[in-house]
């Protein structure tokens, strides 16, 4: 597992129902080619974030593939729209088999 | 790239967020809270009536990356510091964290640094961390704008967020003051300039493609666009010396100090800003 990897999600806490809502989320992720050596010139494995989804109450919303090209901490912003109250998951998935989740709930006002 | 619409929704990755909107006149807010980015020059300024925040002069763009602390990239770097504060380090075993159990205690510090300690030393943040870390912990220094410090400066600046610069210019702090002024009034290096000829008598104006900016340091640590990190106060007058072809003096040495102490001086009564977006 990667070091220093730290998903970051903001997600308005309330919405009315139906409303479109802006999420922003942003990944702090090294993306390890798998071509640099360590000090004592040991490869570091490969480690790269390959695939980006985001689910409310279950439903998926968004599914991204991600190539080998993207940058390091990869920003994503999309509109959706909220019929009721739930869950946003947010999943990461990287090369070396990790998968990094971060939850937000969001209630409706 | 799969789109599944189950949901009713309205999907596209931007950029570009049409809600907030910045200018030349426009005020700064950051999660509701209003900085103060122009303000009447201190008294101690002779040749400038109003003082203006860096922000002031960066384009759209820039102003509204750092209205929203998502969109700041500073915060990767602050979120680095989060977890370096709990990072236990050295002989003694200790973490930032054994004895400053929170933030709070750094409350102000930003703002009224850099100050003459009860020895009669100018000291700076990072001195304090660094004494800190040999010191207390038994660990080694970090480098003056190594990345380690760059982001514990923005943390521990970020507490202070909102607070006017205040930095004490009399009493034991005078000479010191005082050396920082004839500092910022001296030309040097090739072009002979000195810091007021861009930042006192030409701010505003484009230098080449630059719009100079008064060279306010209440936004530092500042994410520059150009290198895409933390950037210190004394990384930054280095780069402005290298700049009019002159030899740059050290990080953390007496001439950055003192120069230091001044150029705060210029701006009290702005907000501070730490981590600021600049490009």
């Amino acid at each position: 597992m990667a070091k220093g990897v730290k998903p970051r999600v903001k997600v308005p806490k309330t919405a009315a129902a139906g409303e479109t809502i802006t999420i922003k989320t942003l990944i702090s992720h090294k993306m390890e080619t798998g071509r640099r050596k360590d000090g004592d010139g040991n490869v570091i494995p490969r480690s790269i974030i390959n695939r980006f989804t985001c689910a409310f109450n279950g439903k998926n919303v968004v599914d991204v593939n991600m190539e080998p090209a993207i940058s390091v901490n990869p920003y994503f912003q999309f509109d959706a729209t909220v019929p009721e109250a739930g869950d946003f998951v947010f999943t990461w998935y990287d090369d070396d088999g990790s998968v990094y989740e971060k939850k937000k709930s969001i209630k409706i006002a | 790239m799969k789109i599944t619409s189950l949901l009713p929704l309205a999907f596209s990755i931007v950029a570009i967020s049409g809600v907030v909107t910045a200018g030349e006149d426009s005020t700064l807010t950051i999660e509701g809270e209003v900085f103060v980015t122009k303000t009447a020059a201190p008294a101690h300024l002779e040749n400038v009536d109003e003082i203006f925040s860096g922000w002031t002069f960066r384009r759209d763009e820039t102003q509204a990356l750092q209205m929203d602390d998502f969109d700041n990239p500073s915060f990767v770097f602050i979120d680095q510091a989060l977890d370096q504060f709990e990072m236990v380090e050295g002989s003694v075993g200790k973490a930032c964290s054994s004895c400053h159990d929170s933030g709070d205690g750094f409350l102000g510090l930003r703002a009224s640094m850099p100050r003459v300690n009860s020895a009669g030393d100018l000291e700076t943040i990072p001195e304090l961390i660094n004494n800190c870390r040999t010191e207390r912990m038994g660990a080694e220094k970090w480098k003056w704008s190594g990345g380690q410090m760059s982001a514990m400066l923005g943390l521990i600046g970020l507490q202070s967020r909102g607070m006017p610069v205040d930095v004490v210019i009399d009493g034991k702090a005078a000479s010191f003051w005082q050396k920082g002024k004839d500092l910022y009034y001296q030309r040097v290096g090739q072009l002979d300039m000195a810091c007021s000829s861009c930042h006192e008598d030409n701010y505003g104006n484009m230098i080449r493609a630059d719009h100079l900016s008064q060279g306010q340091i209440n936004g530092f640590p500042t994410y520059r666009l150009k290198n895409a990190k933390l950037n210190t106060i004394h990384g930054r007058f280095k780069g402005c010396m290298k700049n009019i072809r002159a030899t740059p003096f050290k990080e953390g040495s007496e001439e950055f100090k003192a120069l230091e102490l001044y150029v705060a001086s210029r701006a009290n009564g702005l907000s501070v800003e730490t981590p600021s977006v600049r490009n």
